[in-house]
């Protein structure tokens, strides 16, 4: 692939918050005009790989081309080409949505007439025009990010950042976070997306590096991605966590290993035939196991980790108070230290 | 359809994505916003910020309100022999005092302004780096303004009559002004070194509180010890405080202004690169 056809060109990032090597020698190439995802759970290294690309913060070691341009030398050349969405909402709470707007739109060179115009434009298109005059602070999810990712392209950047653009968001306010995102790709944008949710990456996403403990540990198409952890997975949860021991033996027996999921009634096993799944549901309750919900659905993000990795994505509060999930805890912590 | 913008909305963007596609390929990109204008559309989101949290400025108005009521009413008769000529003496000293606290705040709001996510945009932006401090300091002195007005608006419904008139007053003003800008670059700094906004406010009255004491606003230091007698003689604030009267009563020392200048130019010469290196590592 020629250089010139990349939108992003890294080798071997490194950041080292104190002890931590945050990102430990991440290698991306992100073809222009695509988008790539980077996948990996909470302290991962994604937020801290983005703000090195998004020249924020410099790194350790390693090199990367934005665009053609060098993070570090030519940082201001990189600026003006890209955008970023952060994790936390990168809009002003204390203005109103059409202020944020207009204060971009002059930052980025607009004089005030089309500064104004623009931001006319932009709440219209994504359904904020109601809601203008409004303080941001008291927008919804689903409205702070629109408002968000519309900040974003008052001048329509070649390469969009979005850290988590869904986190915390309802399914439907998901959805319309996902269609602008194909509208932007479909004009030609650029677009890095971080995101904890394999099911995000693979709507959205051409290649997808999935990163843990700041590496790159697999990379890929979301099918390639997929069909190393199996297609599918069945989802159950008990009525009673005592019979968890029960059904994880049957599981096993019917469809092979078993994960134990953080909520101690919950387990799940990959499977991609549906009729499999469920007469596998079926024998559950012949045996007595009483089931309160069961679901075949994508293999979550703990299912890609496990099969990648060997352990969990990150690991939850199982009761028996181990302390692994310090490290991942604090390295988080860091992060998003870091990140204020 | 009547959408209340505070719950969670309907609109369907599925039928808006030809709007959004539009919005998409409409713009070509402007040539860069220069250094002055970056700078003071973040001065304009100051005042917006002014306009949408007033309560901001209660905080800053309502202390020396107190403290001139107090001082003057409790102390002045004590001090000065009669409540009328202790105003005379304290109002100029108030309003150095009233904007001088007000100066934390800009470190403060700083260090607020950095847990939020905007920053990151900010520093994302292809603008003038320090463009967002300044910017805010601009809007900071507006309310440095306000905050001294009220001041002077509220000594002289309490009787104080400035010799120099309004002339007066609105160069004390001005000068009190100058000195903060200066000194809220001590702050700032400040306010990108502490973690949290409660350290960087302890911490800025820390300094500014003895400072401030500790310097001819409330007293004449003729009165006092020696060794805190020479002390006040060199307070920066001292000198403030007695260029501002003079101002106000028509008979400054040019050698006083010339000081406070120089030490506003300071400050700004040495914190105002420091606050914008803090600020560009984030």
């Amino acid at each position: 692939m020629s250089p010139s056809s990349l939108a992003i060109e890294a080798t071997g990032l490194v950041k080292t918050f104190g002890d931590t090597r945050a990102v430990d020698g991440v290698d991306l190439a992100v073809r222009r005009g695509s988008v790539y995802g980077v996948l990996g759970p909470n302290g991962a290294g994604k937020t801290t790989t983005i703000r090195m690309l998004a020249t924020l913060i410099q790194p350790d070691a390693g090199s990367a081309q934005v665009l053609g341009h060098d993070i570090v030398t030519e940082s201001d050349a990189v600026r003006g080409k890209v955008s970023l969405t952060g994790q936390l909402a990168s809009v002003d709470e204390d203005l109103t949505g059409r202020e944020n707007l207009i204060l971009l739109g002059r930052l980025l060179g607009l004089r005030r007439a089309a500064a104004k115009e623009r931001a006319a434009e932009l709440l219209d298109a994504f359904g904020l025009t109601e809601a203008a005059g409004k303080l941001v602070k008291h927008y919804s999810g689903g409205m702070r990010r629109r408002l968000d990712i519309s900040a974003s392209i008052v001048v329509t950047p070649e390469l969009m950042f979005l850290d988590e653009p869904t986190t915390g968001l309802d399914p439907r306010s998901r959805n319309q976070v996902w269609e602008i995102i194909r509208a932007l790709v479909a004009g030609g944008t650029t677009i890095l997306l971080c995101t904890q949710y394999l099911e995000e990456a693979d709507q959205l996403a051409d290649g997808i590096a999935v990163i843990d403990h700041g590496k790159v540990i697999a990379e890929g198409t979301p099918a390639q991605l997929k069909a190393s952890v199996g297609s599918g997975a069945l989802h159950v949860r008990l009525l009673d966590p005592q019979q968890r021991g029960t059904a994880e033996r049957l599981l096993e027996r019917e469809l092979g290993s078993v994960i134990l999921e953080p909520d101690p009634a919950a387990l799940s096993v990959s499977c991609s035939d549906p009729d499999r799944a469920a007469l596998a549901v079926a024998e559950l309750s012949r045996s007595g196991v009483r089931i309160a919900d069961f679901s075949l659905g994508q293999p979550s993000l703990d299912e890609v980790f496990l099969a990648l990795t060997g352990h969990p994505a990150e690991e939850g509060p199982t009761g028996d108070g181990s302390g692994q999930d310090l490290p991942t805890q604090r390295e988080t912590s860091i992060e998003k230290e870091q990140a204020s | 359809m009547s959408i209340n913008p505070t719950t969670q909305l309907d609109t369907t963007v599925a039928t808006d994505l030809a709007a959004v596609r539009k919005a998409i390929s409409s713009t070509a990109r402007p040539p860069r916003a220069s250094a002055l204008s970056a700078a003071l559309t973040f001065g304009w989101r100051g005042m917006l910020k002014v306009k949408h949290v007033p309560e901001q400025l209660l905080d800053v108005t309502i202390t020396p309100v107190m403290f001139t009521l107090m001082f003057t009413y409790l102390f002045g008769g004590a001090i000065a022999g009669s409540t009328a000529e202790y105003l005379d003496y304290i109002l100029p000293g108030i309003l150095v005092m009233s904007v001088l606290f007000t100066t934390v705040y800009s470190g403060v709001a700083l260090n607020t302004d950095l847990t939020k996510g905007v920053v990151d945009r900010f520093r994302s932006l292809p603008i003038w780096r320090p463009s967002p401090l300044l910017g805010s300091l601009l809007g900071d002195s507006v309310r440095y303004v306000i905050a001294g007005t009220v001041i002077i608006v509220l000594g002289v419904a309490l009787g104080y009559r400035p010799g120099a008139g309004v002339v007066g007053a609105v160069l004390a003003l001005g000068l009190v002004v100058i000195f903060s800008f200066g000194l809220s670059w001590v702050f700032t700094t400040l306010g990108l070194l502490l973690r949290s906004p409660s350290a960087v406010m302890n911490a800025g009255f820390m300094g500014i509180f003895p400072l401030t004491f500790l310097s001819n606003v409330f007293v004449d230091p003729t009165t006092l010890p020696s060794v805190l007698e020479s002390f006040v003689e060199v307070n920066p604030i001292s000198i403030l405080s007695t260029a501002s009267r003079g101002l106000m009563e028509g008979n400054a020392d040019g050698t006083d202004i010339a000081i406070v200048l120089a030490v506003a130019a300071g400050l700004t010469a040495v914190f105002a690169p420091l606050t914008t290196r803090l600020y560009r590592k984030g």
